[in-house]
């Protein structure tokens, strides 16, 4: 009983420390922020090699989650006569909910476990090391142009994926189901509201934005400097993004529409 | 006489519980290569780690060029670091770049040079140490040897007041390891550096050193130019210069005693 009451309490002390030093580090990648406008060509290669390499998998997956919700929506609405309605509840589940979810999972299995393995590894062969004893500073060089290029990236991949989304729903619902063309545009059109839907739909993802390249830079430079240490941290960006954001998720949506 | 380059006085450092440096006393005189030598594990390199500040002691001093690097703000600690280069064991090259932008690294970081003296100084360097033709290589298509010449020409990039190679010599081709060892003496007196080597090749490093430092078991057992060494009476010295199996540094790590350790598996039932 004392064992395992010990052991839950290293568990604690652990998680907390871990906690305070990402922390630390985010305050310190924060205070690196300024200097990087004066070197916007840094910022935008992280940018590309982070956001635009993502790309694919996002208009890909966008494209299909679109089509899924087109067949099933369309199934459940029919029955009420409702199918008129299939572009406002497409729109609707994919920028609420499914657009910055989907891509933030998106996003930490593709740029976040590549950010974390690149990071750590640079941390086992003395890179990171080497920086600081030429008189650059590791977070400021390499960890800040990242962290900002993942923020900015998010809500772009986020709005990208929602609009491939209501594009695949279109192709299914109008092309395949025979939806009218003119009530699937005007009615989402009505029905999507900016403050409401589009705005609160980048505020999840500006938010998934920092909490999933927080995690991932620091997962990175935080890894036992070995190859074991490395994979192992890769492993836990990706599982702590994701409950991260789901967990997140549930608390915004809470907040932005739970209490009316 | 001048004041020496790198003071260290009274220092302690632990890893953990572990104690690494039990008060030990160093001079880096200006101007000449002191080596650091002592068998793995001594924290030589943990050393070169502290005159650069990487790490904190628990207690003494460090002073660079008569600042104490550990009380020094963050800034000033990395002003100081400009004028300090470090040769890694490992070279720690940026994997992303090739070797001409790795040697112009801290030229881009520091300086607001245009272009053409860039290129200009990235060429001295590479000249100065052999490796001008191949500067558009990616260091990965680079042999260790190759890596370790090119991490010293960005090492000097910046025309630094001293350098510290962390084991400049492991795992060398005798070929390789003679350009290194002739580099090292070569640029100190060219460009009129201080160095720090930190090694374990007794050789190599006695041939090149003007004075020599012996650690083992956290303290400083032995110093003195290296023919001093060669003579002096200390067990340490001797034991360690001519590579003995048995003296002052024991064999065994420590433990409780063997048959006690063997017969203890029949009590507990194999149990380690």
């Amino acid at each position: 009983m004392l064992g395992r009451l010990q052991s839950l309490g290293h568990w604690a002390l652990g998680t907390f420390e871990r906690l305070g030093r990402a922390s630390t580090l985010l305050l310190s990648i924060l205070a690196g922020l300024p200097g990087l406008l004066l070197r916007p060509r840094l910022l935008i290669q992280q940018t590309f090699s982070i956001g635009v390499l993502s790309l694919l998998i996002i208009v890909v997956s966008g494209w299909f989650v679109g089509m899924v919700l087109g067949f099933q929506l369309y199934n459940t609405l029919v029955d009420f006569g409702a199918d008129a309605s299939l572009g406002p509840v497409i729109a609707l589940t994919l920028v609420r909910e499914l657009g910055p979810v989907v891509t933030a999972l998106l996003f930490a299995g593709r740029a976040g476990s590549a950010l974390t393995a690149e990071i750590g590894l640079m941390k086992a062969t003395e890179q990171l090391s080497g920086m600081e004893m030429m008189a650059v500073d590791p977070i400021k060089r390499v960890l800040a142009p990242r962290f900002l290029g993942g923020v900015i990236s998010m809500p772009l991949l986020a709005a990208i994926f929602s609009i491939v989304g209501v594009y695949g729903g279109y192709f299914v619902g109008v092309g395949l189901l025979g939806v009218d063309k003119g009530s699937y545009w005007a009615q989402m059109q009505s029905m999507v509201d900016f403050h409401d839907d589009v705005l609160n739909g980048i505020i999840k993802s500006v938010v998934f934005g920092v909490v999933a390249t927080w995690i991932a830079v620091f997962e990175g430079y935080d890894a036992v400097p070995t190859s074991e240490g490395v994979s192992r941290a890769t492993t836990r960006t990706v599982v702590h993004t994701s409950l991260a954001v789901l967990g997140l998720d549930f608390v915004l949506t809470a907040l932005m529409y739970g209490v009316s | 006489m001048t004041t020496p380059l790198v003071e260290i006085r009274d220092l302690h450092f632990a890893r953990g519980s572990r104690p690494i440096f039990d008060g030990i006393d160093l001079d880096i005189h200006r101007g000449k290569i002191t080596a650091i030598m002592g068998p793995s594990g001594t924290g030589k390199t943990t050393l070169l780690k502290l005159i650069g500040g990487q790490l904190r002691p628990q207690s003494g001093r460090v002073t660079v060029d008569g600042r104490n690097v550990h009380t020094l703000r963050h800034g000033e600690l990395y002003e100081l670091r400009k004028r300090m280069g470090m040769l890694f064991q490992s070279g720690a090259l940026l994997t992303d770049l090739d070797v001409y932008e790795n040697v112009a690294f801290p030229l881009r970081e520091h300086t607001d040079l245009p272009e053409p003296m860039i290129r200009d100084l990235v060429l001295m360097k590479l000249e100065a140490v052999g490796l001008r033709g191949a500067r558009n290589l990616m260091t990965n298509e680079l042999s260790g040897g190759m890596a370790r010449r090119v991490a010293l020409a960005r090492a000097i990039a910046l025309d630094p007041m001293m350098i510290m190679y962390d084991e400049p010599f492991t795992g060398q081709d005798p070929i390789s390891m003679g350009v290194l060892v002739k580099l090292i003496r070569s640029l100190n007196d060219a460009l009129g550096l201080t160095s720090i080597i930190v090694s374990h090749d007794v050789q190599e490093t006695a041939a090149i050193s003007d004075y020599i430092y012996l650690l083992s078991g956290g303290k400083v057992v032995a110093h003195g130019s290296p023919e001093e060494l060669e003579h002096s009476s200390s067990e340490w010295a001797q034991q360690f210069l001519q590579g003995l199996a048995d003296g002052p540094v024991p064999f065994h790590y420590r433990a409780v005693p063997y048959a006690d350790d063997l017969l203890a598996g029949r009590e507990t039932g194999g149990a380690r």
